[in-house]
């Protein structure tokens, strides 16, 4: 008989309010009317992510985190647990702003209408005359907001490799229902998921080793020593693989452009900064506690590769889109390298937070910058923004700042911040790559912002009537610049964060 | 006792006019007037309660606020803004407020019709805020603070008629010149910081015993260096001639009366630092008797009055860092000529702008002449600050001056000679200014109708004239000497030895009041018994030509720092473009290169992303087994 596990409900309430909203997005799929279904569901959505926010600051501000001696739990909720489930629940209440703006486009939003319909079929056309809409994006957006938040707080492997999945199949989807350039978006979905069914079959093969070698799923097993070292060090590596591959490290990046060019633009928003962030503990959580294995050395070398090949294709490219995503490439690589410490994820999750909003805002720009044929995402065409649209413009340089980690931005205190944990794990000569790589990387940031501001406007059609997307650019560039000039609260609370070996 | 209250005023004055816009234009210079007055009635009530003290007691310091505070014990950096009223500083603020209370009187008749005169006020009132500032510091980082608003308010005041490039490119050159004196005085003051850990004035001057004597000198030096800069001393003195393209008003109150003697204050009041090192006061006496007979042979060679003027004031000031560098014996002279050359110079200065005003502002005295009928009481005010500044004996540049003199042939013959040639050649050229200016036939060009200056004008002349003369008072029974003791040590009493005699004080009286009759009359019979060309004479003596030439301070300049600095830019620029250029456009090539390389592996097949995928897991893989397989 398997004995009932024992829940503490108050602890995990973040994780259970978005399993719950998006299990209520069903059944409002089911039995809400299509006329104000979509109003429903974003006000589910916004609701559920608020409270998610709501109870982890209380579960925070309540103490008693982190009970991770009890054999058997699989989820934890330790403090760099909930911190990322606050970070996580701020990405997605700006990503569901931006999946609920539908004053971009002539009333829709960026989705399609019916994605069953073949691409300019007359299916198509009659479902663009009778304005149908997929509203089930908020209850995938939920559950992959549910898998990411379970990602960040698994104790146990297989919990883990759910929560991947949890966390996956419904970006895939997503992925794949944009309303404009329906192949592309199409292709890309398919790429992902192929790509990414490839890499989960390592890391669960890691995990298989990793049961092999210890007899148990636990996280904290990964660190005990037995006699089969080959098995133990194995699993680690196809574990990482597995991660590495979500945080979209080189070579494991190939997907990345393909995909964030390919799915909607609020998709690639909420996924580059949320997906990045849960990888990214989890592969921490992996890493750190795998305490007898000598995976440093490898990080370091992935670390600076995926830097140096995420900047150097950033700068070759003449798509705003393509270059956002070659860059979130080249954060990856800088992240790493505040996990080489081994042991303090706080660099790592200031550079999460930074990261996420800016990218946040700088997709959410792209939303903006449009012609008649949708998203106009050649930098060319953005000629003169800053001069047509100074709020757009300013915010877009912000980011492109912190992006490049210039002074008074967050990006600046985050780079910093994992140079210093590098640095201290003696990993000196990384950082000076990083330096280097930080100094070309501001071209292509700069160029932008020379596009910009100082070149003659273009006539580029900017869709002023989206409110909603532009208080998300807004709030990002605000939030940025306070990470940057007041960093103190926020690197105080991410150093709250202990070993992440659960 | 609110000394801060005697800032307060100007600096209110000006924030008031440059903020209120034109709204203030039919009033402010009366409000900018009213600011000066305010702060000299409130200077006199201070310098009274001051003097109602004993004299051990008259020293008081307030801090009104702390300026700058890093952490406890070693290290550790504080700064008050902290006033101090004492002797010295008294002396000062009444100069200050006083002559430039008559001088903001005066402009509002020389500006009368400049449409940006309310301007002019706010800029005269930052000024006097600044100047306060500086003389009542407390700290040399306050004091610093001073140093750089007038340096400001000069710079505001040269290019005031911008329109002018002579004037734009004189406020430049002020402003260029003053900064390589700031530097010796950012140094002194971070020096003071390493060496003693703080910046006040009166804890530096404690500090100097246990110090190193090297690193006093260098101190000294330093704030010499500064000095050299603020007061126009060789060999920072080429600004100073150029500064007169701004209104005359300007070139009274601000290049011969106050800002310009601030060098000497800075070193009277750095006295510990200069008591202890021989080798910096050297320095002093040094810069000082060249600047004395470089300013006076300029002064014998402009006819541009105002820049016969500003020799002038260059060979005087000389006379106070000669005065300050013989130390103890000195200090109080320096200040005391100070005092009065504040007079007859600021008195002579608004004189030559009264005869400016009459002559359509031309400023070529050989344009003047027989103005003595015309503007009868500038030429009265002139006279008696002409007699002053040549030291006829009764007037007060004849008491200051000779008490520098004897002091000077006390320390030592040689330099005391020299002062008194300097005196005869001062007698000289001011002979000259007198007779080419009020003396002789009419020159004046056909256009040009003298009168007489308005009384807004002639009335601060004449309460300048009558200081110019009763100005020797201040030292009957040593009054000076005794009220400055606090502040500079007892002013020690000298002997002069020539030739193994001693000399009595009334025999050097003799001696410059001879020499000094001797340079009038060499400038009567040159200039006053014969007719006076009216264009500048070419064929002059080589001395002449040097002198018109401003001794080729500028071709000097031009040589030693303005040709080596290009040649060093236009040698970087080179280098930026033809070395570092080209390297960064050669790496720029090279990765747009290797990123165009990598683009052909994203081809957009998914076979090849996933073969990718799988070489980068066996890599790193087999990576971490060969860790432990070695």
């Amino acid at each position: 008989m398997i004995p009932a596990p024992e829940l503490d409900y108050a602890l995990l309430s973040p994780l259970l309010i978005v399993a719950a909203a998006a299990l209520l997005g069903v059944l409002v799929e089911a039995f809400c009317p299509r006329g104000p279904r979509f109003v429903v569901q974003t006000a589910l959505a916004t609701a559920a992510t608020v409270a998610a926010l709501v109870a982890s600051i209380v579960v925070y501000a309540g103490g008693d985190l982190g009970l991770t001696d009890e054999p058997g739990r699989t989820v934890v909720a330790d403090e760099a647990a909930v911190i990322t489930w606050m970070m996580l629940a701020i990405f997605a209440i700006l990503g569901v702003a931006l999946f609920a703006d539908r004053r971009l486009d002539g009333g829709l939003s960026a989705f399609t209408g019916r994605a069953a319909d073949r691409p300019g079929s007359d299916a198509e056309a009659e479902a663009l005359r009778l304005r149908v809409e997929h509203t089930e994006i908020f209850p995938l957006a939920m559950f992959a907001l549910l898998g990411m938040m379970l990602f960040a707080a698994s104790a146990d492997l297989l919990t883990m490799f759910v929560a991947l999945e949890v966390l996956s199949l419904p970006l895939y989807l997503l992925c794949g229902i944009a309303r404009r350039r329906r192949l592309l978006s199409q292709e890309a979905a398919l790429k992902y998921f192929v790509l990414g069914a490839f890499s989960s079959a390592f890391f669960l093969y890691g995990i298989a080793l990793a049961y092999g070698y210890s007899g148990s799923f636990a996280i904290g097993a990964l660190g005990e020593l037995h006699d089969d070292t080959e098995l133990r060090v194995a699993a680690v590596a196809l574990m990482a693989v597995g991660l590495l591959f979500k945080v979209g490290a080189v070579p494991f990046h190939t997907w990345t452009p393909d995909v964030y060019v390919g799915a909607p633009t609020p998709v690639t928003a909420f996924m580059a900064a949320g997906t990045k962030a849960a990888a990214f503990v989890a592969l921490m959580r992996v890493l750190f506690a795998s305490t007898e294995t000598d995976w440093q050395p490898m990080i370091a070398v992935v670390a600076v590769v995926t830097m140096v090949v995420g900047s150097l294709l950033a700068i070759a490219q003449t798509d705003v889109k393509r270059m956002l995503a070659y860059s979130s490439v080249a954060h990856a690589g800088f992240l790493l390298t505040g996990v080489l410490g081994g042991s303090d994820a706080a660099s790592v999750l200031f550079y999460l937070a930074t990261y996420g909003l800016a990218s946040i805002g700088a997709f959410a720009v792209v939303m903006l910058v449009r012609d008649a044929g949708g998203e106009a995402t050649a930098s060319a065409r953005w000629a003169g923004l800053g001069r047509e649209n100074p709020v757009l413009g300013v915010s877009f340089a912000i980011f492109m700042l912190s992006f490049a980690g210039i002074p008074l931005t967050g990006g600046f205190v985050g780079k910093l911040s994992v140079f210093i944990e590098a640095g201290g794990a003696g990993y000196g000569p990384v950082v000076v790559v990083g330096v280097l790589v930080s100094a070309v990387a501001a071209f292509f940031y700069v160029r932008m912002i020379t596009v910009m501001f100082f070149a003659e406007p273009d006539g580029v059609a900017v869709a002023s009537g989206a409110v909603v997307t532009t208080a998300v650019v807004v709030l990002a560039a605000v939030g940025t610049v306070i990470l940057g000039i007041a960093p103190g609260p926020v690197l105080e609370l991410v150093q709250q964060t202990g070993s992440l070996i659960p | 006792m609110m000394i801060w209250l005697l800032v307060a005023f100007p600096a209110l004055g000006a924030a008031l006019l440059l903020t209120s816009g034109r709204r203030s234009d039919r009033h402010g210079h009366l409000v900018a007037t009213a600011a000066s007055a305010a702060s000299f009635v409130w200077g006199l009530v201070l310098f009274f309660r001051l003097l109602a003290r004993d004299s051990g007691d008259r020293t008081v310091t307030e801090s009104l606020f702390t300026w700058i505070s890093t952490g406890q014990g070693p290290g550790s950096f504080h700064v008050e803004m902290s006033l101090v009223f004492d002797p010295l500083a008294a002396l000062f603020v009444l100069l200050i407020t006083g002559v430039g209370t008559l001088i903001h009187v005066y402009s509002i008749g020389y500006m009368e019709h400049d449409e940006r005169r309310r301007r002019f006020f706010a800029f005269l009132n930052l000024f006097i805020a600044a100047m306060l500032v500086l003389v009542l510091a407390g700290d040399y980082l306050v004091l610093f603070l001073g140093w750089e608003g007038v340096g400001l308010a000069s710079y505001l005041l040269i290019g005031f008629w911008q329109h002018k490039p002579s004037a734009a490119a004189a406020a430049k050159k002020a402003f260029v010149v003053n900064r390589v004196g700031d530097i010796g005085m950012a140094l002194a003051i971070m020096l003071m910081f390493k060496e003693f850990g703080t910046t006040e004035i009166a804890a530096v001057g404690d500090s100097v015993a246990g110090t190193a004597a090297s690193t006093i000198t260098v101190l000294g030096l330093l704030l010499l260096l500064g000095a050299c800069g603020k007061s126009a001393q060789v060999p920072l003195q080429g600004w100073l001639l150029d500064a007169m393209e701004g209104p005359t008003p300007v070139s009274a109150l601000i290049h011969a009366a106050t800002m310009v003697t601030a060098g000497v204050y800075l070193i009277v009041r750095s006295n510990a630092i200069f008591d202890a090192s021989e080798t910096a006061r050297t320095a002093v006496v040094v810069v000082g008797l060249v600047t004395l007979i470089a300013g006076a042979i300029i002064g014998c060679a402009k006819d541009d009055i105002k820049k016969a003027l500003a020799g002038s004031t260059m060979s005087q000031i000389g006379y106070m860092m000669l005065a300050a560098g013989l130390g103890p014996a000195g200090y109080a002279f320096a200040i005391f000529h100070l005092v009065t050359h504040g007079f007859f110079k600021a008195n002579m200065f608004l004189g030559a702008g009264s005869v400016m005003h009459a002559m359509d502002d031309d400023v070529n005295m050989r344009h003047y002449g027989a103005l003595r009928t015309a503007l009868p009481v500038t030429f009265a005010t002139f006279g008696l600050g002409y007699l002053a500044i040549i030291g006829f004996p009764g007037f007060s540049g004849f008491f200051s001056k000779d008490k520098i003199i004897e002091a000077a042939l006390a320390h030592n013959v040689w330099v005391g000679l020299a002062a008194v040639a300097g005196a005869g050649i001062t007698a000289f050229y001011m002979t000259r200014l007198v007779t080419m200016t009020f003396a002789g036939q009419k020159r004046w060009r056909e256009e040009v109708h003298p009168h007489e200056s308005p009384r807004v004008m002639t009335v601060p002349l004449i309460v300048l004239a009558a200081a110019s003369v009763l100005g020797g008072l201040l030292v009957l029974s040593d009054w000076i000497t005794d009220w400055l003791e606090p502040v500079v040590g007892h002013t020690e009493h000298h002997h002069v030895e020539i030739l193994g005699a001693e000399w009595p004080p009334i025999a050097v009286s003799v001696l410059v009041t001879a020499v000094v009759a001797a340079g009038v009359a060499l400038g009567w019979f040159t200039y006053g018994r014969k007719p006076i060309a009216s264009e500048t004479p070419e064929r002059v003596s080589v001395l002449t030509r040097a002198a018109r030439a401003d001794l080729y301070g500028d071709t000097i300049n031009e040589w030693v720092a303005v040709r080596p600095t290009v040649t060093l830019a236009r040698g970087v620029a080179w280098f930026d473009q033809f070395g570092l250029h080209r390297a960064v456009t050669g790496f720029v090539t090279l990765i747009g290169d290797g990123a165009a390389a990598m683009r052909t592996w994203q081809n957009g097949f998914v076979r090849s992303y996933a073969l990718g995928v799988f070489v980068g897991a066996l890599v790193l893989t087999l990576g971490l087994l060969a860790v432990i397989w070695r």
